[in-house]
């Protein structure tokens, strides 16, 4: 059906689904596929690009508890143990576990559904981390792998030195050698070369030009690295190993340098982070959801109950009706929570946050202290419905998913693609569920 | 002169570090020694005005005076650290005619050339200023970058054989026969510059003259010897804009008050201030009503700033003082004319003399004042050649246009590297190899970083005051592991971790008063992108925590060309022979 747009906004007929779905992160991507998988008619409206593309592209469930040293061994283990008001206690461990289920089928690039263990994974900035799942790219990497590393940086790439990063990684008593080289990418790439940029070359295996002879870049990308192998079993490099072609561009270096070749992940823009983005659109796609981006959610109607919302479209109100919305756009990042000098608040629906008056209490003194900010988010009830201050449902048709959430902290814990996936799953279920 | 005098001189701000380059280029033998990184007191915390002597035409005209002096003398000196942007006192119609004429006559009697324009004038030359100012008197205020004025003034002194030593702190004064002949210090990381995890120690330094340029600290070097200094610290907030929103110095054109200029400086524009005394130069409350009256305030002049983004705010304390006698009770009322003290004359205790008060504007007439005091205990006469001698970067502005066409300049970031490098751009900025940009925000390339690097050791800090990296929109969020990175060859890896973490840490506390709106989401960006992506908050490599690595997962069984399969280095022949020849260059290193 198509509506018109009209300037007094609400006379006209709305665009009608089941489930409404806003916001186009993971949260919001999966509660579309949970929905649409569960057999509602449901549409998602994203307003800006999703922060997949700030994201490292590796799905942490849960890392680590609050106030606790280690990694987590086991999330689904863990998560009796966090707060009541955290989202997974919300929705559950078997919730969380089917959630991932759904990711899995879904993102068929992905690693580490063989275990309910976490990996340890390096970082481009030559941490380890604890996640549950990982791009195929990275798989090679493990920490708990026990073959030798030899990690490749690229002169002009600021943002991993390998030579740094192995260090860093055998300071945390890795059980395996590392070492690092730098070598200089080969052609001609401006210094201030995108990652994409990067990634289209090795896809295409495109022409370089390397002490006057042209060589396609994956060969001379490998007569680069293998000078600097002392046996190595396996080689990392930064996440720039190809888009469309990743797999191919990693079985052609791998069968040249005769090692398993991997990607660290990186940060924005992050490739693995758009390759997600990219796979689960697809399965969105194959799940016959429909989607659209790049206009906002402005304002709604209804009391108690959501009637319809308004899309912004050149200037225009558009509304759009549905019986049930998921509320998915995000947290502090996103903008799906934002603030002024005196107040945080939820733009859309104007959902009640918790939050300290002195805005000096947001935080903490030290960078990564116990900050109120990362925590910020609306509160909800067991089927994920944003409740206000008296803790009373806001609007019977109306749930929340992902960092739009609050009572979590995602940095600390390593929990947040867990905690979109998990929500976004329950919520997208639950809202299906009510529409049949 | 047999040999020539040995000076310690102490604090490493603008007025220490003009006193050294001046004495040193006296033939003086001169040691500086500061206890944090240069400008790491009153210099680092300013709003980087340099005064045409305007503010003070009406209340304080010896003040203004020499401040329209030293204006000119910078802008000619010091040119690649002045950006003559103008400034204007702007009337709001609730604010004095009287004072408007006051402010005009004041000017013209000091010698500032003025010029009074109509509200539309005024308006054609700042657009955003409010819709019902009536009138504005221009004057020729500037900004002026302090770290890189103080950082010339060092390297100056250098030059000329001077020894600077920062993150060294004078713990006591050696007195013999009522007379100062030395101080003890403590060098954090031992002398030069700073490493970290490099062991300190402690020195004892023989001095013939010693010269207590602390500021608001010079009541504790006094106190090391016995005598009072009566020190008036009066602190004062500094908020920092995302942007540039005027062009222009701006002035509140009414009687001393808090919030009443904004000065433009590099990308950001800077509010201030207010002023009030403080007991301890350390330790006083940093407060958010302070934030919210330089936006509220300035707002009145430019009404944006309302809703505009700040990235984070600093508080800086004056070094201000009068006489015992004058007994002001308001620190707004204290005459911000500088005082030289000398010890033997007021205390009987000779060897030493501090000089308190003043302003940034004036350091470099406040170091010719006291080296010719210091010259006079010796008998030396030494001219004072600071006011003719241009500062390292500054000696050929025009040699600016060339780079700009040499280094590819057409770019935003190559122009702001030869802007903030000036006559030194050609050393440093002519690198072989690829030379990326490392931190976005400001433009600050690597070739400036490792040149900063090779001066400062591996206080990212220091670093980041010579350079500006880290100081732009994202407050390091995605430049500081970069930095990290750039140390890292010459020093090694703890070092690069411990220096990474100082500077993140450093970031974060000026974001503090700016967490709202876009840099509240910017905060938690940078959060999520050192905790999340690179789990710094729980980094084994810490060491707090023994991670057991077999526990977690090591690969699925059947994980194909990417796990375990695959494995063992193939001869396959297509290793290319010429491989090596092909040279995979390795970062000089």
């Amino acid at each position: 059906m198509e509506a018109t747009p009209s300037p007094t906004g609400g006379t006209s007929v709305a665009i009608d689904s089941d489930v409404l779905v806003i916001g186009g992160g993971i949260a919001g991507l999966t509660a579309t596929l949970a929905a649409a998988r569960a057999g509602a008619d449901v549409r998602l409206v994203s307003y800006k690009q999703s922060t997949l593309r700030n994201a490292s592209g590796l799905i942490d469930i849960l890392g680590y508890l609050p106030d606790s040293d280690g990694p987590v061994v086991d999330p689904y283990a863990a998560i009796p143990d966090l707060p009541s008001e955290h989202p997974y206690r919300i929705v559950g461990t078997d919730t969380v576990e089917e959630a991932m289920a759904l990711f899995d089928d879904a993102a068929a690039n992905y690693r580490g559904g063989h275990t309910d263990a976490n990996a340890l994974l390096p970082t481009h900035g030559g941490t380890i981390k604890p996640t549950a799942r990982y791009p195929a790219s990275a798989s090679a990497g493990l920490a708990s792998d026990e073959r030798d590393v030899l990690l490749v940086g690229f002169e002009a790439m600021t943002d991993f030195d390998a030579p740094r990063a192995a260090s860093h990684l055998a300071a945390a008593d890795v059980p395996f050698e590392v070492r690092g080289v730098t070598i200089r990418f080969p052609g001609d790439l401006r210094a201030d070369a995108k990652v994409t940029r990067y990634a289209k070359l090795l896809d295409t295996d495109g022409t370089v030009t390397v002490r006057g002879r042209d060589r396609p870049v994956r060969e001379a990308l490998a007569e680069r690295v293998n000078p600097h192998l002392e046996g190595e079993e396996r080689v990392g490099f930064p996440a720039v190993l190809g888009d469309d072609a990743a797999g191919a561009v990693r079985e052609a270096l791998a069968e040249r340098l005769g090692a398993a070749v991997f990607e660290v992940p990186m940060g924005p823009p992050s490739l693995p982070g758009l390759r997600l983005e990219d796979a689960l659109f697809d399965a969105l796609d194959a799940a016959g959801a429909r989607f659209e981006t790049g206009n906002p959610v402005v304002g709604f109607d209804g009391d108690g109950e959501i009637e319809q919302v308004y899309v912004e479209k050149n200037g225009a109100e558009i509304p759009y009706a549905a019986d049930e919305y998921v509320l998915a756009t995000g947290g502090l990042v996103g903008k799906g929570i934002e603030s002024e000098r005196d107040e945080v608040y939820e733009p859309i629906f104007g959902c009640h946050i918790a939050q300290p008056d002195d805005r000096y209490a947001w935080s903490e003194h030290d960078a990564f202290g116990d900050h109120e900010f990362a925590r910020f988010g609306v509160q909800a009830d067991a089927e994920l419905r944003p409740t206000d201050a008296a803790d009373d449902v806001a609007y019977e048709n109306l749930r929340a998913a992902g960092s739009v959430l609050g009572g979590y902290d995602f940095a600390a814990e390593k929990s947040g693609s867990g905690v979109s996936i998990a929500t976004g799953y329950a919520a997208g279920r639950s809202a299906a569920a009510r529409v049949r | 002169m047999a040999s020539a005098p040995h000076i310690v001189v102490i604090g490493g701000g603008s007025t220490g570090a003009g006193i050294t380059r001046d004495l040193a280029m006296r033939g003086l033998d001169v040691t500086l020694l500061e206890q944090g990184n240069l400008t790491h007191g009153t210099t680092g915390r300013m709003h980087g005005l340099l005064h045409s002597g305007g503010r003070y035409a009406v209340s304080d005209q010896a003040s203004a005076k020499e401040c329209i002096e030293e204006n000119r003398v910078l802008r000619d000196i010091a040119s690649h650290c002045v950006e003559m942007t103008g400034g204007l006192f702007v009337k709001r119609p609730e604010d004095s005619e009287e004072y408007f004429q006051e402010k005009l006559e004041g000017c013209k009697d000091c010698d500032i050339p003025t010029e009074v324009l109509s509200a539309e004038e005024a308006r054609e030359i700042e657009p955003h200023l409010a819709g019902d100012i009536e009138k504005a008197i221009s004057v020729p205020d500037g900004a002026v970058d302090p770290f890189r004025l103080v950082v010339a003034n060092a390297a100056s002194a250098q030059e000329h054989g001077a020894r600077i030593e920062t993150h060294s702190t004078v713990t006591d004064l050696l007195v013999e026969d009522g007379e100062v002949v030395g101080v003890e210090v403590e060098h954090a990381s031992g002398s030069g510059v700073r490493v970290h995890g490099t062991e300190g120690g402690t020195e004892e330094l023989r001095a013939d003259y010693v010269v207590n340029a602390t500021g608001a600290w010079a009541g504790r070097i006094g106190e090391l010897a016995g005598v009072d200094i009566e020190v008036r610290p009066s602190k004062g907030v500094m908020t920092i804009m995302n942007t540039r929103q005027v062009d222009t110095v701006i002035n509140r054109c009414r009687p001393k008050g808090d919030a009443d200029i904004v000065v433009p400086h590099e990308t950001t524009c800077i509010l201030g201030t207010t002023d009030e005394e403080v007991d301890d130069p350390e330790d006083y409350p940093e407060e958010g009503w302070e934030v919210d009256l330089m936006i509220e305030t300035l707002s009145e002049l430019i009404p944006m700033l309302e809703d505009a983004r700040t990235i984070r705010s600093f508080w800086g304390v004056r070094p201000l003082y009068e006489p015992p006698d004058v007994g002001s009770d308001d620190p707004t009322d204290i005459t911000r004319d500088y005082f030289l003290l000398d010890h033997d004359e007021r205390d009987d205790l000779g060897g030493m003399t501090s000089i308190v008060g003043g302003k940034f504007t004036t350091y470099r007439m406040m170091g010719e004042e006291i080296s010719d005091h210091v010259c006079a205990q010796f008998g030396i006469d030494a001219e004072c050649r600071t006011a003719e001698e241009p500062l390292p970067g500054s000696e050929d502005f025009s040699v600016l246009r060339d780079y700009m066409d040499e280094f590819g300049l057409r770019s935003p970031i190559g122009r702001r590297s030869v802007e903030r490098l000036g006559s030194r751009a050609d050393d440093v900025l002519d690198v072989s190899g690829p030379n990326p940009t490392v931190c976005a925000c400001e433009g600050v390339t690597r070739a400036e970083v490792q040149d900063a690097i090779s001066q400062s050791g591996s206080d990212l800090n220091a670093v980041r005051i010579r350079t500006r990296a880290s100081m732009g929109n994202c407050q390091g969020g995605f430049c500081c592991h970069r930095l990290a990175n750039e140390l890292h060859g010459e020093h090694d890896e703890p070092t690069a971790r411990a220096a990474w973490d100082e500077l993140l840490q450093e970031r974060w506390k000026g974001q503090r008063h700016a967490l709202w709106g876009e840099q509240l989401s910017q905060a938690m960006l940078n959060y999520a992108l050192h905790a999340t992506t690179q789990n710094r908050d729980h980094d084994p490599a810490d060491g707090e925590h023994e991670v057991e690595f077999a526990a977690f997962d090591s690969g699925a069984p059947d994980a194909g060309p990417e796990g375990k399969a695959g494995t063992g280095r193939a001869d396959s022949g297509i290793d290319g022979s010429d491989a090596v020849a092909d040279g995979g260059h390795e970062r000089g290193d």
